[in-house]
Order: structure tokens, then sequence, then C-alpha cells
């Protein structure tokens, strides 16, 4: 199953990547992948920019704008202007 | 399970902690860090019966174990540490997974919240692991340096920053603990199958209810209106109204829910477009279609088409909190669409009502 087309903010900057594979092992759609000697983003609208690949890139070379990809929270957002958070984690 | 030589503990050290009287925890074992929990990997019939109200009430906010160290089987100082986070049922799973099995299990405070939900949080972070790893001094509990954590706990947490700090190793596993017994025999490396977040049927079936029973209590409060709106007469409050105008619009109003809490995340993969407000319109369109059979007046039948598929797109949208594959930005691209949308067609929806009423009442 995939989301939208094209709306995903991820970034990878190749210059910048040491092949450490990280981002390949974290991410749980399988968004990255190795071959041929390099890194290559397989289909970014399968990203949901949860953020495991920024989070573990020790060379900074990928970018997202990362966040959850639930309505209720992001309502909560665009009504308030503050950070997005739902109800249905909360204690 | 065999219990360790080392095992024994009085009444009075047990009293002390209260991790120690939880039903899961066996016996304990004196470590260099004293004593330490012993836990079972069986789930019994009471976990089970948790873990169902879990499923259906908010039962599950509040179903926490206490954090720190936990010892599985008999695990010396070579054995792998597992981490997870402090929500009771996660706790379970991780357990009864790793039946036969020495080993440590280290659980964060996640404010009783899931890996994958308190990682994105940041409570199952970089900085609570560090933080654990320090106050438990776990380096004088095992004499390597490694920790296994769960692959989605990478949404919060930085290995190579948790490396840096503490000195200890993270690897991610796989995904789900049920592959963690494949994970340890493949030398450490999960199979790209259980590196991937999936979204099956039975998984789906499983969470829609969490998007209905919410949306009860809204829908409690507008049948109510719904029933003295349309029984109101100028005699009074008309039975007849109620039961052919009133009853009928309650029902088709639930249909919409269900069409869009239900209906939507059962046949995801098989609605026409990826946007779940669309989907919810699509599945949204049956209860305006029994509608026809019910009402006779344009401008109910007109209510109709135009209030329940956006009932019915709402509540699929807001299902995207659910899954396992939206993103922020596909849902913001959504909202930003969508909401003026409903905003308008409610508007839309008042109006008619409001003239259908007057014209019912014979003002114009």
């Amino acid at each position: 199953m995939k989301y939208l087309k094209n709306v995903s903010t991820l970034e990878f900057d190749r210059n910048k990547c040491k092949k450490c594979l990280m981002c390949t092992v974290v991410c749980p759609h399988g968004v990255f992948k190795y071959e041929n000697n390099e890194i290559k983003i397989t289909d970014r609208d399968r990203c949901m920019e949860c953020g495991a690949c920024v989070n573990n890139c020790p060379y900074d070379a990928i970018k997202v704008n990362k966040g959850v990809g639930c309505a209720e929270a992001i309502i909560y957002s665009l009504l308030t202007g503050k950070e997005p958070k739902c109800g249905c984690c909360e204690d | 399970m065999n219990t360790n030589n080392n095992s024994c503990c009085s009444a009075e050290d047990k009293s002390n902690f209260s991790k120690y009287s939880e039903s899961y925890v066996l016996t304990t074992k004196l470590t260099p860090l004293g004593f330490i929990p012993v836990i079972s990997s069986k789930i019994n019939f009471r976990d089970k019966l948790e873990h169902f109200k879990c499923r259906v009430s908010s039962f599950r906010n509040n179903y926490k174990i206490e954090p720190g160290l936990y010892a599985l089987g008999t695990p010396d100082e070579s054995s792998e540490v597992f981490v997870t986070a402090n929500y009771k049922y996660t706790f379970d799973v991780l357990r009864k997974e790793l039946n036969n099995f020495n080993c440590w299990i280290l659980v964060l405070e996640t404010g009783g919240i899931n890996v994958w939900c308190a990682a994105g949080k940041g409570t199952f972070g970089t900085e609570e692991l560090v933080e654990k790893i320090k106050e438990t001094q776990l380096e004088r509990l095992v004499s390597h340096k490694r920790l296994i954590l769960p692959q989605l706990g990478a949404v919060g947490i930085s290995a190579y920053e948790v490396e840096n700090q503490s000195g200890f190793k993270v690897i991610y596993g796989p995904v789900k603990a049920e592959d963690i017994k494949s994970f340890i025999k493949n030398n450490y490396e999960a199979f790209e199958n259980a590196r991937r977040v999936k979204f099956p049927i039975w998984e789906r079936i499983k969470v829609a209810p969490l998007e209905l029973v919410p949306a009860l209590k809204k829908f409690f409060y507008l049948s109510i209106v719904f029933l003295i709106f349309f029984g109101l007469r100028k005699e009074g409050i008309m039975f007849k109204d109620i039961y052919y105008i009133g009853l009928p619009m309650i029902l088709l109003t639930f249909s919409a829910l269900v069409s869009g809490a239900i209906l939507v995340p059962v046949l995801l993969p098989f609605l026409p477009f990826r946007s779940f407000a669309l989907k919810g319109c699509v599945t949204g369109l049956i209860a305006p279609l029994i509608s026809l059979f019910c009402f006779s007046n344009f401008l109910l039948i007109l209510f109709c088409w135009i209030f329940l598929p956006a009932v019915s797109s709402f509540t699929a949208l807001l299902f995207t909190g659910t899954t396992t594959y939206t993103s922020p930005s596909g849902v913001t691209k959504e909202l930003k669409i969508g909401l003026p949308i409903y905003i308008a067609g409610i508007v839309v929806c008042i109006l008619i009502l409001i003239i259908y009423k007057l014209s019912v009442l014979g003002v114009i």
C-alpha cells in the first residue's frame, strides 16, 4: 500500500553518504536500498517521514520533515499552531 | 523454567519493590547489581483478558510496568540485553517470544506507550536509553557492549549517539517480536521481510474499532439532535416524524460512520484512490443510495448525498492515525484540501435542513 504521490520531504545527499547501511536497516518501508556499491532511494512514495533514517545516519546525509501521519494530531496543529499532538496515545 | 541457584529472596526484600510482586515475576536473582526480578515467558489467562481490554477500551491508557532490568531464564554476564517499552502489552509480547531464552530485558519509561508511538513522541529515545543504561549500571551486569532494540525504536533512537554517550552498541532487531528467534539464529541479521512494517487485513480489522468507539459519543449527541429536529412540528414533537425521518436518518448516519471507520480499514487496498478522504467518500456512497428508499422529499435526499459521504470521508481520514504508512506531509495535504470542503458541506447541510423545516412547518 502506498500513500499520496510526491509529498514526502525525504532528501538524500549521496556525497555525504559513507555507506554504513544503517538507513537500509531502520527504514520500515524499505525506501533505501544498497545496489551497485551505492545507496539508492527505491520509491519515495513509500516514505512515511518517521525519521528513523535521519536519526541513525551518522553522516548527516539524510533529511526529512519528521512527524506522525495522523489526521487528529495534524488538525490540532493546524488549529492551534502548536506541535502535532493527538489524544490516542496520551495518558 | 529452570530457577537459578542464585535466586533467593525473602518476603522482606520483595515488599520493597512493587515490580517483584507482579504475577509475571517468578523469583529474583542475585546479581552484581543486587536482586533482579526473574520473569516468566508464559502469558496467562489474566494477561490475555487484559490484552483484550486494551483493544476495546481506555484500559490501555494505564497498562504499564515498572521500568528497569528484568531477567528471563538464567542469564549471565554474556547474555543479550533486549530493550523495550514499559507498555505491559509490549512487554508481554516480548517475553512470550523469548521463551527458552536466557537474556536480560531493559524496560524504558515510555509512560505505558508502545515502542513505535513512544519513539515518535521521543520518550523511547536516545536520552531515556542512555539514562537507563547509567541508572541501572548495566556495564556491571554484562561483560559485552551490545543492546538489541526493536527496529521501530529507531524512530526515537540514534544508534551512534547511544554508542557515543554510553559505549553500548545498538543492534536493531526485527520489527516484530515474533521474528526475534529467526533473527538470532541468523546471526543477528533480520531477514528483509522482518524489517518491513505491513498492514495485513486481520490487523486492520483489529484496529478498526479504535476509530468507531470514540465516534459513538458524538454520534449519540447527534442522534438526539436529529430526533428533536425531525420530530418538531407546530403541534409539538411528532412521533410519526421521528419514526419515519429521524430514526432512518440516525441509522443512515451510523452506516456512514461504519463505512468510514470499518469498511475503509478493511477494504483499504481494494478501494480506489490513495487519499483516505476519497476512499471514505467512495464507501460513503452506500448510505445515500439507501436513503433513496427511505425518503421521498428532495431536500432530505440532497442532505443525505452531502452529509453522509462527508461523515464517512472524515472518519476515514481520522484512520490515518492508526495506519502504518501515512506521512505527515500527505495527511497535511489531505486536510488542507479537505477541511474547507467539509466545513462548506456542513454549512450547506444546515441550510438545507433549515429550508426543509421551514417548508414542513408551512412558513415557506
